[in-house]
């Protein structure tokens, strides 16, 4: 697509932006702007925030900039394909710049621009909205973005993440696709959202199915008792390899030169050798610590997740229940990101 | 002379941390000025701001400070100079003071000769002095909630800083915070005027300049603006209406003020068919979630239209835009509204009372259902008392709305909008035939939210609204969840704020500890003389804040009134909230008497000299023995106390409180001319130990309904 396409028009209803050629804008400008374009995390997750090129990237001192659209699962949202406003799968894009530029502001304006919103015919406002997030130990402040009196962006400076101090911070720029796109093309309905123009197929068709399904199983037929299973099996292998990561590679480990544990052998693979012996080079100890499965423990905590959301949908968690969860959910977020922290030093 | 301007540019600040933000800037600034000796007698602080800026202008600002001349004073002579002849000592305090030592001087004192010296120090400028000493006050700045921006971490503000502008005069000030070094450019409307920098010539060019750019900075001239807006685009819309008018809402008209840096205002309507939506459901989704201001008719009925204040200004193709815009959002939210009341009213209130025991309300202590049965409880118990003082009231309406009260907690119209809890219940109630009396109550079980706001306006009410929040306080008590330092995680702090307001505005003829009482017998307790206690003392604290912070009456007032030991509860009059106020006003109103300031003077020396007897080592007074009493002045005195004692207790008994304030105080003369010839401390142990017993038994006596020693002047 030339690049003149991307000037704004005047008037919503001479902007005809099919959904897949929002994204494409999107993508298109924030890839002309440094970021690097990922695909959708393919692990359940609730919110852009949780794909590992968020929660994970903004750990740690190394510049990181990228882009990416991120299906949100949110069981308890959903409405069986009957409500206009309301989904249990969304679309975010989820944008993030480590560190975030002086004139982030301005870019994410230009953003709006780009997918033809006129802001001298619109009304728009950075209206203060802090985002917290307990399950995962992370929080940050900013603004949600009106446009018109309709939120159209999360916008965020990410303070501190699985328990962790941000240093840099991140800036995170989250759009809401589907209500962009109504907006755009001025449909009162989710459903009615053109997909793609040429041939023209509908938000409906492409969707409704999985909405009305997904309720059902979230809602009705989703099994608690295998849920909770499932969540225990997660919640178990997760720890199980924290634990292992702790009892190989904290400080105590290292110092008494106990990184050799039977239980892992088999993962530190070749190295091996070297680890046996307490005085094995330290390049030696990095490359078993490179090894250790770290992002696969965060898969396993992001599964955990998604299953406490699922067994709340289903109203299987009283509200004395819910901190529990979340602080066990927690915990395993606040120890993924500490390995994480810790492999990050390695080099 | 010249006028000094500093504005700091932020991404933008949220709107309920600005008003305060922009008083503390400008308050710093001028304090940081007087504190250098750099302001003139006639010099003028004005304050603006904008979602992106803070901005203050002084004038009658010094370039430079004056020189001074100071007087330094040092170790004592004998110290300094020993046979005439300088010490290390010396030596080192003329360096100190960068003197030589022959300029060092010789100071008599009342404490005897020091050495001194006379330093001359000259002035800085006024740019130093600011560009040293802002950015620590600008550092200050206290926050609600602030973060990091930049690499390293070095500060935190609100949020990351973008410009400065600092001038002093014509001139620059070199100030630097933030990794930003101020310059004399300030910047414009994002959109209106776009990214390009406006040099600003003078500070007294700042406001236009701004002008120019599409920003007003001056707030209280874009409250004006909104409002003129408001007025003329309601005359639009409604122009066959006669009387219409925009709501009058004073946070909002300051929030969407803090919003916008150059406000307009457009109209929209909405499907006249959402109007059958409760007036409650529409405003609230009008004003809290979208921001808009309602117009009504004449009657104070809504119209189907509303005002949207933006911070642009567009030409009619925008506004059409942007009108379209707003009213899609409005119309999805009333239609999410409008569902939520179609459904909810599928299962009736009362069927809904059955499904609070699946909604926990604290997990020691269990359901809502759990705390629906104990507010029946304590209502009842309210009700009968109310009603054997003569009271009339609906005890069964009563009943029913405390049945009720809760169960729209599972409502998902209050799920959605949580602001509306109780007003839901109270519209549903009403909707489902329960009548007045229950709706009402219901309606207003949160009311007073504030200190500010009304006491539900039916008895029913009220009794609720106490018999929820005693409730609630007594339960967090008994499982040791009472609010400490700054941690109030319940908000029982305001729950107690609100029984004792509302026993303040209604004058319902409730004590305080009939109230606890109902409330620790409503539920399986433990410990129950403690709990009380520790309740008691709570409610009690609250009741000196409410008399204090909220009456406004003064600290030794409260004290004096607060601070008696209470032995007998049905007497106290702390135990009444209405007699904890009219006691107040007397005490108030007699501290103008010189009688009753004597006496309370005398009640403080009465009260020394007794804690003085007693760490001599004296004897516990006992009881006066009228025999032994020997000089006129104390029989007189002994007499004129036996002679108030019966008619105090009457007075007190028929809660005649200003009456008994009036018969303390003509114990002056008795008082006075006891003080003036009996020695207390007399040298025959059994007379001075007769003595004390004789004040002891007026102190303790009268203090009964005041700690008067409090009241003491000096």
């Amino acid at each position: 697509m030339p690049l003149t396409a991307l000037e704004p028009t005047s008037s919503p209803s001479t902007t005809s932006l099919s959904f897949q050629d929002l994204l494409f804008r999107l993508q298109s400008f924030w890839a002309a702007r440094g970021c690097i374009l990922q695909q959708p995390y393919d692990v359940e997750v609730g919110a852009g925030t949780m794909s590992p090129e968020t929660f994970l990237r903004v750990l740690g001192p190394r510049p990181y900039s990228v882009a990416y659209a991120q299906p949100s699962r949110r069981p308890a949202d959903g409405r069986y394909g009957e409500n206009p406003n309301r989904l249990f799968k969304h679309l975010q894009f989820q944008v993030i710049l480590k560190p975030p530029p002086a004139n982030i502001q301005e870019l994410y304006l230009e953003s709006l621009a780009a997918i033809g919103i006129d802001l001298r015919r619109h009304d728009i406002k950075f209206e203060e909205d802090n985002w917290e997030a307990p399950t995962l130990s992370a929080w940050g402040v900013g603004w949600q973005v009106m446009l018109d009196g309709l939120e159209i962006t999360q916008f965020t400076y990410f303070q501190q993440c699985g328990g962790l101090d941000l240093d840099p911070i991140s800036g995170e720029i989250t759009y809401g696709l589907e209500r962009i796109a109504a907006f755009l093309q001025d449909v009162d309905s989710i459903y009615d959202i053109a997909w793609s123009l040429d041939p023209l197929v509908t938000y409906r068709d492409v969707r409704f199915m999985d909405e009305l399904q997904f309720s059902v199983y979230n809602f009705e037929s989703a099994d608690v008792s295998k849920l909770w299973e499932h969540f225990s099996l997660y919640e178990g292998e997760c720890k199980d390899l924290l634990a292992g990561y702790q009892e190989d590679f904290s400080p105590e480990a290292l110092h008494k030169g106990e990184h050799h544990d039977k239980k892992h052998e088999s993962l530190l693979g070749g190295t091996r050798d070297d680890v046996a012996h307490p005085e094995g080079s330290s390049h030696a100890i990095d490359s078993a610590k490179g090894r250790f499965p770290v992002l696969p423990a965060y898969d396993l905590c992001l599964k955990c997740s998604h299953l406490f959301n699922l067994l709340d949908a289903r109203g299987a968690i009283s509200v004395t229940e819910r901190v529990g969860v979340i602080a066990r959910i927690r915990g395993l977020a606040v120890g993924v990101a500490k390995a994480y922290i810790s492999q990050q030093n390695v080099s | 002379m010249a006028d000094c301007l500093f504005e700091v540019g932020l991404e933008e600040i949220p709107a309920r941390m600005i008003a305060s933000a922009q008083a503390e800037l400008a308050e710093r600034l001028e304090s940081l000025l007087a504190e250098a000796r750099l302001l003139a007698s006639r010099h003028a602080v004005a304050s603006y701001s904008t979602p992106r800026r803070l901005a203050v202008c002084i004038s009658g600002v010094l370039l430079r400070q004056s020189d001074v001349q100071e007087q330094l004073t040092g170790p004592s002579w004998k110290i300094a100079f020993k046979d005439d002849q300088p010490t290390a000592a010396a030596a080192a305090f003329a360096k100190k003071a960068g003197v030589e030592v022959p300029d060092l001087q010789k100071l008599a004192t009342s404490k005897g000769e020091y050495v001194s010296a006379t330093v001359h120090r000259s002035g800085l400028p006024a740019s130093q002095v600011i560009a040293e000493q802002l950015p620590p006050a600008l550092a200050s700045i206290s926050w609600a909630k602030s973060m990091y921006w930049r690499k390293g971490k070095p500060e935190r503000f609100v949020r990351p800083l973008r410009w400065m502008l600092a001038l002093l005069g014509e001139e620059v000030v070199p100030v630097e915070f933030g990794g930003i070094r101020a310059g004399h450019v300030t910047h414009g409307h994002r959109i209106l005027h776009g990214d390009k920098p406006i040099p600003v010539p003078q500070p007294s060019a700042y406001l236009s300049v701004l002008e120019s750019a599409y920003v007003l900075a001056d707030v209280e001239a874009r409250r004006q603006r909104i409002r003129k807006m408001l007025d003329a685009e309601t005359r639009l819309q409604t122009s066959s209406v006669s009387g219409s008018r925009w709501r009058e809402d004073h946070n909002l008209i300051d929030t969407v003020a803090h919003l916008t840096e150059w406000p307009s205002v457009i109209a929209g309507t909405f499907e006249r068919e959402f109007l059958t939506l409760p007036e409650e459901v529409l405003v609230t989704v009008m004003r809290d979630h979208q921001k808009y201001f309602a117009i009504e008719d004449a009657s104070g009925k809504l119209a189907a239209t509303f005002l949207a204040v933006l911070n642009t200004e567009v030409d009619r193709v925008g506004a059409d835009i942007i009108r379209h815009g707003n009213e899609r959002v409005l119309r999805a939210r009333f239609n999410d509204a409008r569902f939520f009341w179609d459904t909810d009213h599928k299962i009736p209130l009362a069927e809904r009372v059955e499904m609070l025991k699946a909604v926990t309300f604290q997990k020691d202590l269990g359901s809502y259902y759990r705390k629906t049965e104990s507010n029946i409880r304590i209502a009842g118990t309210l009700a009968d008392l109310l009603l054997s003082a003569g009271l009339s009231l609906d005890k069964s309406g009563l009943l029913t709305a405390a049945r009720l009260a809760k169960t729209d907690l599972t409502a998902e119209l209050v799920k959605e909008f949580t602001e509306l809890q109780g007003i839901v219940g109270g519209l549903y109630a009403r909707a489902q035939g329960h009548g007045e009396v229950v709706a009402r109550a219901i309606y207003a079980q949160y009311t007073p939210a504030s200190t500010g706001d009304v006491i539900p306006q039916t008895i029913e009410g009220q009794i609720l609204g106490i018999a929820d929040r005693i409730n609630t306080i007594v339960d967090m008590f008994a499982i040791g969840l009472e609010p400490t330092g700054s941690k109030d995680p319940f908000a029982l702090r305001r729950a107690a704020i609100g029984v004792i307001k509302i026993l303040a505005d209604s004058k319902l003829p409730l004590r305080l500890g009939q109230v606890i009482d109902a409330a620790i017998v409503a539920g399986e307790r433990r410990d129950v003389v403690a709990l009380k206690t520790r309740v008691a003392g709570f409610i009690e604290e609250r009741l000196a804040f409410y008399l204090r912070d909220v009456r406004g009456f003064a600290p030794a007032i409260v004290t004096a009134e607060l601070a008696t030991s209470h032995n007998d509860e049905s007497l106290s009059i702390r135990d009444s909230v209405t007699d904890a106020i009219g006691f107040a006003e007397d005490l108030s109103a007699m501290r103008g008497s010189a009688d009753f300031v004597a006496i309370c003077g005398a009640f403080k020396r009465i009260k020394n000299i007794l804690r003085q007897a007693r760490y001599k080592g004296e004897a516990e007074a006992g009881n006066v023995a009228p025999l032994m009493l020997q000089q006129p002045a104390e029989i007189a005195l002994d007499a004129r106390l036996n002679e108030l004692r019966g008619k105090f207790q009457i007075m007190i008994a028929e809660r005649r409180y200003r009456d008994a304030l009036v018969l303390v105080a003509s114990l002056r003369p008795q008082v006075d001319s006891f003080f003036e010839s009996v020695m207390v401390m007399d040298p025959d142990p059994d007379v001075r130990k007769n003595r004390l017993a004789l004040l002891a038994e007026i102190l303790n006596y009268f203090s009964r309904i005041a700690d008067f020693s409090e009241l003491a002047v000096g």
